[in-house]
């Protein structure tokens, strides 16, 4: 595999934002909808009124549409780079250093 | 041990089996990436710090830590924090402001090659063979522990839950390697917030808030409201004098033992190893510290809840504080370990329990994923190459680091079967390897610093006080002498840090130490400044350099123990 298909690959397809997104994405929509159309009593029991699918499918939609914008507004650039040594120049600028991303969801 | 059986739907196993396609999709994409063993081995150290920050957290949010921490924390309630506000932050912001560059900037490979590159084979023979060795061991442990988890809550047989975890970690690390177990460790540390979050406002919704939680704590009856300061932790460290244990917590957890496990261990200091810039290694532990400080309040928290919400936890806790727990497991048949599965039974409806449960799994794999991922580079770099087969081509080497997965992940299968059968040898060889990491302190912080020290007070050291550490830890269990709680752990350690520096001293006096030029990038005092900086890039604003965030991160957590002392 050489350096110049990496570089048209890399910058379009496999980037963790993207993945973490989709994944998100997905767990929330299927909770809203548990929420919206199964919201039981015994369950209104268990959490003590929350409607916990719902709110839990909506913060995760909101987390999700984060990811994917992020990945969009800043997607990886790779500069290539001649040498296959250790380190070479594979940069990824696409937010590193971003302190905030430890706190946005924890 | 009963079952706790979750009442798991079509709808939990539906959000279960789509986080597993995306974990094996994750292998699938990374694999596309590979071409040399330092892509394999080391992600070809080209991730963000982010990434490697949340790997970094991740790694050490094994299913272990969250069972245990939650159940620690049912036990004692906040003094637990100190696992992550005196145990952890402040050692990994040591490793990223101190050791790092040096970890980084050297270009080793791993941590036993740096061990070699400045001590020579003694110690990296000691060093790589008993990390590999230990590396598998808890990888059965954390293989064990899974398989008894998805027996106990879907009943499915010991051995098949084992084979198919197994199977999917494996998959996934031979496909995409350090990469693949980075990113999916990224991915567990969302869907186990995802799980945890909610698990922890929907459980204070039902204690009545924080201020409810606060009441139902002070008034259990145990030991009330000293449950809720995280200082002085008495009964966490086992001294009954405040003072002795303030002492305690701080040296024993906060400096020998957290030091030595964070800035020494590979499993750690890999993930920064695989990030793009010295900038991003040295930013990875120290952006990990942010949410590490956090975590606390979704693991430690819903324990505290349970203990006081779930019938039978409650019932446990109090046979447990007025007879022992022998006798409140026999009667109740649950244990602290349980306590947050038996919350997430009490309160969370369907839907969120799968998630739930994809996020025990997702920490039950990511734990054995990253010892295998830092065993098979230990084993091709450090074993093979060195010492085995020198001097073949790249491609052989990612042959091996691919074979070496997949009979580690085969070896841990059986270390799981005999965990099973021997849970006691189990816990001592735990302890043990532990025992290795406050000498490896030591010896690291002597060697970075001092360029006297020798190669042969490299490995003497090492040795003797591991050996120490076992012999103090040896006479307490013999009974040779008594100390509570974790005081035998804390002794031990702290034995062995000063038994391995003042062997280094002396052995290094007697013995020739290494030429000066050979020390570059390895001792401070050798090392040009400019080594330590990334001068292809434009320094980098005040928020994105090492020692300012770190100082931030230094700040909150001492907000945090004044807050909640």
């Amino acid at each position: 595999m050489s350096k110049a298909n990496e570089l048209t690959k890399t910058a379009g397809a496999f980037d963790i934002r993207n993945f973490i997104g989709v994944l998100l994405g997905i767990f929330g929509v299927i909770l809203v909808i548990a929420g919206m159309v199964d919201y039981t009593p015994d369950e209104a029991e268990r959490t003590g009124g929350i409607d916990a699918n719902l709110w839990t499918g909506i913060g995760l939609i909101l987390t999700a549409v984060f990811f994917i914008a992020w990945a969009r507004l800043r997607p990886i650039r790779i500069i290539a780079d001649e040498s296959t040594e250790v380190g070479d120049g594979n940069e990824a600028t696409d937010g590193t250093g971003t302190t905030e991303t430890g706190d946005t969801r924890a | 041990m009963e079952d706790i059986r979750l009442d798991a739907q079509w709808i939990d196993y539906l959000l279960i089996a789509i986080y597993f396609v995306f974990v094996l999709g994750i292998g699938w994409f990374a694999k596309r990436g590979i071409s040399s063993s330092i892509e394999f081995l080391l992600s070809g150290r080209s991730l963000p710090a982010w990434v490697t920050a949340l790997a970094f957290v991740s790694a050490n949010l094994g299913a272990v830590e969250i069972m245990g921490m939650s159940a620690t924390g049912a036990q004692y309630g906040m003094p637990t924090m100190h696992y992550f506000w005196i145990g952890a932050v402040p050692a990994m912001l040591f490793l990223g402001v101190v050791m790092m560059p040096f970890y980084y900037g050297s270009k080793v490979r791993s941590v036993p090659e740096f061990m070699r590159r400045r001590f020579g084979t003694g110690a990296h023979l000691v060093n790589a063979l008993s990390f590999a060795v230990a590396q598998i061991l808890i990888a059965g442990v954390n293989l064990f522990l899974l398989g008894t988890i998805v027996n106990r809550l879907l009943g499915w047989p010991l051995w098949i839950a084992l084979v198919v975890a197994a199977a999917i970690v494996l998959s996934y690390i031979t496909l995409g390697g350090l990469t693949a177990a980075i990113y999916n460790e990224v991915l567990q540390f969302f869907v186990i917030v995802a799980a945890l979050l909610p698990l922890t406002i929907i459980g204070l919704n039902r204690v009545g808030g924080w201020d409810g939680l606060v009441a139902k704590v002070s008034n259990d009856g145990m030991l009330g409201a000293e449950q809720l300061s995280s200082w002085p932790g008495e009964q966490l460290s086992g001294f009954s004098n405040p003072v002795l244990s303030v002492v305690g917590i701080v040296f024993g957890l906060g400096f020998v033992l957290s030091f030595g496990y964070w800035t020494t261990n590979f499993v750690e200091v890999q993930r920064a190893m695989a990030s793009k810039s010295i900038n991003a290694a040295r930013l990875t532990p120290i952006l990990g510290a942010f949410p590490k400080m956090l975590i606390p309040f979704i693991v430690i928290i819903p324990g505290m809840i349970s203990a006081v919400l779930v019938t039978q936890m409650t019932k446990f806790k109090q046979i447990a504080s007025s007879v022992d727990e022998v006798t409140a497991q026999s009667q109740t048949g649950v244990t602290y370990n349980d306590a947050l599965l038996l919350l997430m039974r009490e309160v969370l409806p369907n839907g969120l329990l799968g998630v739930a449960i994809a996020g025990l799994l997702a920490a039950f794999m990511a734990g054995m994923a990253a010892n295998i991922s830092a065993f098979n580079t230990v084993f091709s770099y450090d074993l093979w190459q060195q010492y085995v087969v020198k001097d073949r081509d790249d491609a052989y080497y990612l042959k091996v680091g691919r074979y070496a997965t997949v009979g580690a992940c085969i070896v841990a299968i059986f270390t799981a079967l005999i965990a099973g059968n021997f849970a006691n040898l189990m816990d001592y060889l735990q302890t043990l390897f532990g025992f290795f990491n406050a000498p490896l302190f030591a010896t690291f912080i002597l060697g970075m610093f001092w360029k006297r020290m020798s190669p042969t007070a490299g490995w003497v050291g090492l040795v003797g006080g591991t050996l120490s550490a076992v012999a103090v830890f040896v006479l307490s269990e013999t009974g040779v002498f008594d100390l509570p709680g974790q005081g035998a752990a804390f002794l031990a350690a702290s034995t062995a840090f000063v038994v391995d520096i003042v062997l280094s001293v002396i052995v290094t006096f007697r013995t020739a130490p290494k030429p000066a030029h050979e020390l570059r990038g390895l001792v401070y005092s050798e090392t040009p400044k400019t080594d330590f900086e990334d001068l292809s890039e434009p320094k980098p604003p005040m928020w994105k350099r090492p020692v300012p965030v770190a100082g931030v991160a230094l700040v909150l957590v001492i907000i945090l123990n004044v807050v909640f002392g």
